[in-house]
């Protein structure tokens, strides 16, 4: 039974590459019998097959359809991320070294992040009107967020010797930031990217599937009134692969990143 | 620390006192938004005259059963995956990922499948909710002494007795942190979906209140909802934190 322990603790602590695809092409193919099952069991009208869902995925990267509204979607996506790394970054540098404004404003953060943000999207939309800056507002307030609290967890773990040290040298803020607090801060700061680039998507796709003409939240929407099963089955394949793959990598590199740490 | 607290609700009035003076100089319109104070009057108005009983009966009813089963399928799952460690190591890439994923795009599949009726909400407030309180469960799992796991077997308890009197006592601080993630994103869930598309619920008179350009219905709801999940919240995470204590000083 201690080697169990140890087995499980070795397999915690640095799981082989090996081991974690096999995992993930397991879990991938158990996903797709059960969608197959699914499909047999409820036929054509409920929901399309994997072949033909993946068959219709395809295609829509041959429609002139399809097109812009990838782009629209991409473009509110980068932009909004874009924003919310900078502010993210930003609020979080200063939280993090300014103790007391952090303490003032870090539990209200913390209870923004488990906000129904949707709510405020009405809000967004009076605010910037209906088109793609409202998207990119409503990115960023998802994005934003755990960027902001990872940067100030990350900030605060800097060992304090190396803060001395900069001191010692004299290093103004802006350097101090750059040559010692992020280089030291790197990992757990990346840890906020990572959730940060997740909760953007969820949040323009969000916004998309409100009120919007153009996009990929659009074309989800869209599916539903023209009971084309196929293109909501097919759209969601594709965010949901974006999403998960995207993820997969950025936690590899993260995980990396906090072993050399 | 009391200092922090005055500078919280400082903060809080300052920036609501603000949007009040822009409000009434004018540099709001109040095609955007109406000054906070014609918003708690109306939020006021609203609940005395019960007009939107229905839908916040609604919202919260479908919000506590996609909370509540969360929270059982969630505790009860993670029980039995702790025991299967194969099972576990294959789902291990889907619990990393699943966050990232945004659930929501699974709403209009959920709509043609199941119709505009409660149940796609209520999935949406699950499917959000039982992966936290999975991954929390298991992690508590994972921290109960092995001296416990031996007496349980010295009095010779069975699977389910031990985990219902030993383990799962053990981890719920972990599983409490799990539940009350669970709690934000059922509401999260129930709520988003009702915005996106649904026949009623706050989240629905929200985005009706919106395409009519009724202001004086929309913020009101809004800080209703944002109230609402606020006070949940802090509520479970003091208890959260009282239950933290009182296993440190034990």
């Amino acid at each position: 039974m201690s080697a169990d322990v140890g087995a499980m603790a070795a397999a915690e602590a640095g799981e082989s590459r090996g081991t974690g695809i096999r995992n993930a092409l397991i879990l991938v193919a158990v996903l797709l019998a059960i969608w197959q099952g699914l499909y047999w069991t409820f036929g054509d009208i409920a929901i399309a097959s994997p072949a033909a869902t993946a068959r219709y995925a395809i295609g829509l990267f041959g429609s002139e359809r399809f097109w812009p509204h990838l782009i629209e979607t991409s473009k509110a996506f980068v932009a909004g991320y874009a924003l919310a790394v900078v502010l993210g970054l930003g609020i979080g540098f200063w939280l993090g070294f300014h103790r007391l404004s952090s303490e003032v404003l870090e539990p209200m953060v913390v209870a923004v992040y488990s906000l129904p943000k949707v709510t405020l999207y009405p809000i967004l939309l009076l605010a910037f009107g209906l088109g793609i800056s409202a998207k990119i507002a409503f990115g960023t307030l998802h994005g934003v967020i755990p960027i902001i609290l990872f940067t100030i967890a990350a900030v605060r773990s800097v060992k304090p010797v190396l803060v001395k040290t900069g001191r010692v040298l004299q290093l103004s803020p802006a350097a101090m930031v750059r040559r010692i607090l992020f280089p030291a801060a790197l990992p757990e700061i990346f840890t906020g990217l990572r959730v940060g680039f997740s909760l953007t998507l969820i949040g323009v796709l969000l916004a998309e599937m409100f009120a919007s003409q153009r996009g990929l939240g659009f074309l989800l929407m869209n599916g539903i009134g023209l009971h084309n099963v196929e293109q909501i089955m097919a759209i969601t394949l594709l965010i949901v692969v974006f999403a998960a793959s995207v993820s997969t990598v950025l936690l590899a590199i993260d995980r990396r990143l906090h072993r050399h740490a | 620390m009391k200092l922090v607290v005055l500078w919280r609700v400082l903060v809080v009035v300052a920036a609501i006192a603000l949007l009040e003076v822009l409000c009434l100089a004018g540099a709001i319109d109040r095609i955007t938004m109406p000054p906070p104070h014609e918003i708690a009057r109306d939020l006021w108005r609203m609940l005395v005259s019960g007009r939107m009983n229905g839908a916040i009966r609604k919202t919260l009813t479908n919000a506590s059963i996609a909370f509540a089963s969360a929270a059982i399928a969630g505790v009860a799952f993670a029980a039995l995956l702790h025991n299967h460690r194969q099972t576990r190591s294959t789902l291990d890439p889907l619990f990393a990922t699943y966050y990232a994923v945004p659930v929501f795009a699974f709403y209009p599949l959920l709509i043609a499948v199941f119709g505009l009726g409660d149940l796609p909400q209520v999935l949406i407030g699950f499917m959000l909710g039982v992966v936290a309180v999975i991954v929390n469960t298991l992690n508590g799992l994972d921290r109960v002494p092995r001296v416990l796991a031996k007496t349980a077997a010295v009095n010779r308890l069975g699977r389910v007795r031990t985990a219902a009197s030993i383990t799962l006592p053990y981890a719920a601080p972990h599983i409490l942190t799990g539940v009350k993630l669970a709690v934000a994103y059922s509401l999260i869930g129930v709520v988003g979906s009702e915005f996106i598309m649904s026949r009623g619920g706050i989240g629905y008179e929200i985005s009706f209140a919106y395409n009519n350009f009724d202001n004086a219905t929309m913020y009101p709801l809004i800080v209703l909802i944002l109230a609402l999940s606020i006070a949940v919240n802090a509520f479970l995470t003091r208890w959260e934190q009282r239950l933290r204590v009182r296993r440190g000083q034990r």
